[in-house]
């Protein structure tokens, strides 16, 4: 059985688990320093030069775990013991090169950066190299490579530099959130914080939903999630685990579609607003732009909101792909509507420090949205979603969508819709490649997730928004 | 008079939609809109005897057949 991508991921997720463990049963926090000993037992490395290492690293990943440094509103934080110092030199040229005689390296160097020393080795000046990359594109033996730091590959606004320790640097000011260093950093250096304990707390006091009910609102892009389970037993887990019950933030989604194609029509152009990193990109890289994104809530704050404002004193969490939906709960507009944010990671975490073996449990059903809300969760299922609510409410208008996934094409159809040379009125933004099934947040990032959200999409017993959201008023 | 219409997965898929559709239409019909509010939640906890249905805190079992019976025998006949 399968749960995770990488070992990385593995072992924040050991973490997790002790610290709910001890959490469920009130040893924290005074139970918190013997957590990395429990993890890494005996004298043996193996991870680090040490144990010690490895356990003084283990306490900044329980640290994260409880909810990290509060005085930072940054969810996303840098554990810099952890940080391997990876090299990040640039573009250099390796043993592989043969001193050829065609010599392409330097034909394509508009910088005159390279010259060659007595055996025809190439070498790169750095001080006129712009690391443009085209020496490495066309070199035959593909002896240039780009030493780069994972971390800094994967953020795409730039904000990670190397700080006079020589570890990775989060400039808070750019970061959007997003968690693709997070990702892919495989030292597991860079983290998000965990609110677990906050939905242990919040699970605990409601003594069984007498005292208030505590709702799941669950993003779709679970449909490739847990899938060593079935997706009912997913949902009767969550009930035994505490919470009164399961709505679908795809229910969310498909009122957003309903009214975002009504906002569309009005304005005549639009970005989408369901996600939290490019909402937050577009605010802090194109300001001006922001009267363009839709004014809409996103679809977990919609159905929160919904929800609470039909039942006092009630409590929502939202569980996700996502790192970025922690940093968007901080919002004042959409702090009262959501109590806690957590990663499909962590409930798995969370699953297990109740030694719950979800494959055993019987199946709840989980049906609120339509099929158009379930395929938010993957690229171009908004744009699919927003063309549909259009002809389903029979609008005037003519929708040239740009659907963009990662941050490099969210950046493009902006310049182009700045510069006014687009034909597209509205820009779906997603910060992940590929949409929220490859949220930072997520057990496993395959190739299939799309297939098994558009699966989950055509299970919806609802097959239009508007049967989808009549319910509702 | 306040009628709660569970609007959770469980009864959505044996017809809470179709439930709230015809008791709409029936207040509507009835020219009750001033004296019937109605509205939904997620879940009464019930979910075997769905479609879970409230009146004024009363519980009521009702299915999309069987929502015109119960509207003029738990709701009309009690006005």
């Amino acid at each position: 059985m399968r749960k995770f991508d990488t070992k990385v991921q593995y072992l924040k997720y050991k973490v997790l688990r002790e610290v709910a463990r001890q959490a469920w049963a009130e040893r924290l926090p005074v139970s918190a320093i013997d957590i990395p000993k429990t993890i890494v037992p005996g004298k043996t490395p193996t991870m680090r030069c040490c144990v010690y290492k490895e356990r003084a690293i283990l306490a900044e990943r329980v640290k994260m775990a409880m909810g990290g440094d509060r005085s930072n509103p940054n969810v996303i934080q840098v554990i810099d013991i952890a940080c391997d110092e990876c090299p990040a030199a640039g573009y250099e040229v390796t043993d592989s090169c043969r001193g050829c005689l065609a010599h392409r390296c330097e034909d394509v160097c508009k910088r005159g950066a390279i010259s060659f020393d007595h055996n025809h080795v190439a070498h790169i000046d750095k001080s006129k190299c712009v690391e443009c990359g085209q020496c490495a594109n066309v070199c035959p033996f593909t002896a240039i490579i780009n030493r780069k730091r994972p971390c800094q590959n994967a953020c795409k606004v730039k904000a990670i530099s190397i700080n006079e320790d020589n570890a990775a640097a989060i400039d808070d000011q750019k970061c959007i959130s997003c968690g693709a260093c997070v990702y892919q950093c495989p030292f597991g250096a860079i983290t998000d914080k965990s609110f677990i304990l906050n939905v242990i707390d919040m699970l605990k006091k409601s003594e069984s939903n007498t005292k208030y009910k505590t709702y799941a609102i669950v993003a779709p892009s679970i449909s490739s999630q847990f899938s060593y389970a079935k997706l009912g037993q997913v949902i009767t887990a969550l009930k035994k685990m505490g919470f009164h019950t399961v709505v679908e933030a795809a229910l969310g989604a498909d009122m957003v579609a309903k009214s975002e194609s009504v906002e569309l029509a009005e304005k005549g152009f639009l970005t989408s607003s369901c996600c939290p990193a490019f909402v937050d990109y577009v605010g802090k890289n194109f300001p001006d732009m922001l009267p363009l994104v839709s004014h809409n809530l996103s679809p977990m704050t919609t159905i929160a909101k919904y929800i609470k404002q039909r039942e006092n004193d009630c409590k929502t969490v939202f569980i996700g792909p996502c790192t970025a939906k922690k940093a968007e709960v901080q919002k004042e507009s959409v702090k009262p509507f959501v109590d806690a944010v957590i990663t499909f990671e962590e409930l798995q975490a969370l699953f297990d420090s109740l030694d719950m073996d979800i494959t055993q449990f019987e199946e709840d059903v989980l049906d609120n949205a339509s099929y158009f809300g379930r395929i938010f969760a993957r690229s171009g299922g908004l744009t699919d979603a927003v063309a549909q609510a259009i002809r389903e409410q029979s609008l005037n208008f003519d929708l040239k969508p740009c659907t963009c996934d990662g941050i490099e094409a969210c950046k493009i159809a902006l310049l182009k819709k700045r510069k006014n040379v687009t034909d597209a009125n509205f820009i779906e933004g997603m910060a992940c490649i590929g949409g929220c099934i490859n949220g930072a947040g997520c057990l496993t990032h395959g190739e299939k997730n799309k297939a098994e959200v558009d699966k989950y999409g055509r299970e919806a017993y609802e097959k239009t928004i508007l049967d989808a959201v009549s319910v509702l008023q | 008079m306040k009628i709660t219409v569970c609007i959770g997965s469980s009864c959505h898929i044996k017809g809470s939609r179709q439930v709230v559709e015809q008791l709409q239409f029936l207040i509507a019909e009835n020219k009750l809109k001033d004296k019937v509010e109605l509205s939904g939640t997620f879940c009464m906890g019930k979910c075997q005897q769905g479609v879970c249905v409230t009146v004024d805190d009363e519980f009521f079992s009702v299915s999309p057949e069987t929502v015109k019976t119960f509207f003029e025998s738990e709701v009309l006949n009690k006005l």
